[in-house]
């Protein structure tokens, strides 16, 4: 089989972690606190908007940039909540999640060995799929900073091909969001250097110490951005699989090109339930940020007196506590906890190989079964260093 | 509404510790936050929401949602003939309603014998009742917010990016 593959696929390394994936996949009675997705069904009356729409027959194709009236509900929330203001019909497109808009973007901005910059660790996608657009990622370690970006660090891995940086806050692993201060810096850099900015801020509306800032809201930074969102984490909307991309008309032309060739659009169903998402849902959206904030102080609270390290997350729902001084890297101590333990984690090194000392908590699990973990987490703990003594 | 209402209102048992926990606060303020709502009658009890349809019990209970007409009282309106009738213990709850019909009760009782005598030899007989209907229950879908079925098996793949 190997000349049938492309060369370039055939070069994509394959994620270390599914091994691992599958072992937790084959085992039962596992408490997860590896999931990143959302622990809630989607809200009800979303679910039945969907069931009704395909009573009502709507089950055709839609433009290629999505409903217009989901296109104009997300219009209206962005500018009612955050002042942002893009054109339903040259600046958004609807998308297969924010995934298929990250792919988008990526493809229609990227020459051959152009660089993008992706601070780490990070949701997994970004660097394979600029490598397949063609670009040449470049991978900017924030673990001496608290996992933040810094202007001044940005600016030092920054040179003549550099096209795009990737920001994802709150960030998917780490939780660490960025303040309005701290997002302007960055901004500052972006200008200088005219960067095109790719924010992913599908966790935005999980934030819980400030209020989120999106990035196309600072100054001069609108024309340089790409503004990614979706229903996945806001609305427990996983699996409907609608997210939307806000930018600059041509580069939103562009992906528009590539969009209607590969996917033509997003299902009709997703689309009609994510109307009903901004009409209806945004009380269960607050309902649901108070129950992660709860689990979230319980969550750190337990791993600071299991002797973690962990700064607090500021948002999503995942914290990145430090291991080192457990003496097992990441996916031993994975391994072995959820094969002496059965609760399941994510090894730090998912996102991002040097990540060797920490592992990836989601806190979306029932109250129940964060309590249970923690105390599996410390049985754990103890066995391990009574084996040591 | 406050947290702490909002945490004990979908699960009573959490405790003071775990509660504090949550909302990073002492445990002696959440205590005494608790104790004031106790006091002032905020928090009235604590109960155990028991789903009845999946147990064969012997001494079965039905339940009828019953409408009563009542005429109201000077001064007092429909509160002193409502409080008559809430008081009797096989009213569980009991409601006062816009429309045809004034008050809303749900009456328990052992079985549709013990409540039809409630109806016709307690309640029918009062003064200011002028008239009821009583709708005897088939089946319980959801109480109080809580679905009567068995908990769903979580849908989610067990670990994901």
């Amino acid at each position: 089989m190997k000349d049938i593959i492309s060369k370039k696929v055939e070069s994509m390394q394959p994620s270390g972690i599914r091994a691992f994936f599958d072992l937790v996949l084959g085992m039962k009675d596992v408490i997860s606190l590896g999931v990143g997705e959302p622990d809630f069904v989607t809200p009800w009356q979303i679910r039945e908007a969907g069931i009704y729409s395909l009573e009502e027959g709507f089950t055709s194709y839609t433009s290629n940039k999505g409903l217009y009236k989901l296109r104009l509900s997300i219009n209206r929330y962005l500018k009612n909540r955050y002042g942002l203001e893009y054109s339903p019909d040259e600046e958004m497109l609807i998308t297969v999640g924010v995934s298929e808009a990250y792919d988008l973007v990526l493809r229609s901005i990227i020459n051959p060995h152009d660089k993008v910059l992706i601070p780490i660790p990070s949701y997994v996608s970004y660097g394979p799929l600029t490598e397949l657009a063609g670009g040449i990622p470049v991978y900017i370690d924030t673990e001496n900073d608290a996992f933040k970006l810094t202007p001044k660090v940005l600016e030092k891995h920054i040179d003549a091909k550099t096209k795009a940086l990737i920001l994802n806050y709150p960030t998917n692993p780490t939780g660490v969001s960025y303040t309005k201060k701290e997002l302007s810096e960055i901004n500052k850099v972006a200008l200088k250097h005219k960067l095109l900015c790719i924010t992913d801020e599908i966790y935005g509306d999980l934030t819980y110490d400030f209020e989120h800032t999106p990035f196309p809201t600072f100054a001069g930074a609108r024309d340089n951005t790409v503004y990614l969102n979706g229903f996945s984490k806001s609305y427990a909307m996983t699996g409907w699989r609608v997210g939307f991309a806000c930018g600059p008309k041509e580069i939103i032309a562009a992906m528009t090109k590539i969009h209607q060739y590969t996917i033509m659009c997003v299902s009709i169903t997703s689309q009609m339930a994510a109307c009903e998402a901004l009409e209806t849902g945004r009380k269960s959206v607050e309902e649901m940020k108070r129950e992660y904030k709860r689990r979230r102080e319980f969550i750190t609270d337990g791993l600071c007196k299991l002797g973690f390290g962990c700064a607090k997350p500021q948002g999503a729902f995942y914290a990145f506590p430090s291991i080192k001084n457990t003496g097992l890297d990441a996916m031993e101590f994975a391994k072995r906890l959820l094969k002496e333990q059965k609760v399941a984690v994510v090894p730090g090194t998912a996102f991002g190989e040097q990540y060797k000392d920490y592992i990836r908590i989601s806190y979306a699990s029932s109250f129940d079964n964060l309590k249970e973990a923690l105390i599996r987490i410390g049985n754990f703990l103890k066995t391990k260093q009574g084996r040591k003594q | 509404m406050d947290e702490i209402l909002e945490i004990l209102e979908k699960d009573a048992r959490t405790t003071v510790e775990d509660i504090a926990k949550m909302l990073k606060k002492k445990p002696q303020q959440v205590k005494d936050a608790i104790k004031k709502y106790e006091k002032e009658g905020i928090i009235l009890k604590y109960k155990t929401v028991i789903n009845r349809e999946l147990f064969k019990e012997t001494d079965s209970q039905v339940r009828a949602l019953i409408e009563v007409n009542i005429t109201p009282q000077k001064d007092v309106g429909f509160d002193k003939v409502a409080e008559r009738i809430y008081s009797f213990p096989e009213v569980s709850s009991c409601y006062l309603i816009s429309g045809t019909y004034d008050l809303l009760l749900i009456v328990e009782g052992r079985d549709l014998h013990t409540v039809s005598r409630f109806v016709a030899e307690k309640l029918s007989p009062l003064e200011n009742v002028k008239g009821t209907s009583t709708h005897f229950l088939l089946k319980k879908y959801k109480e109080d917010g809580v679905m009567l079925k068995h908990k769903e098996e979580n849908k989610r793949i067990a670990i994901s990016y």
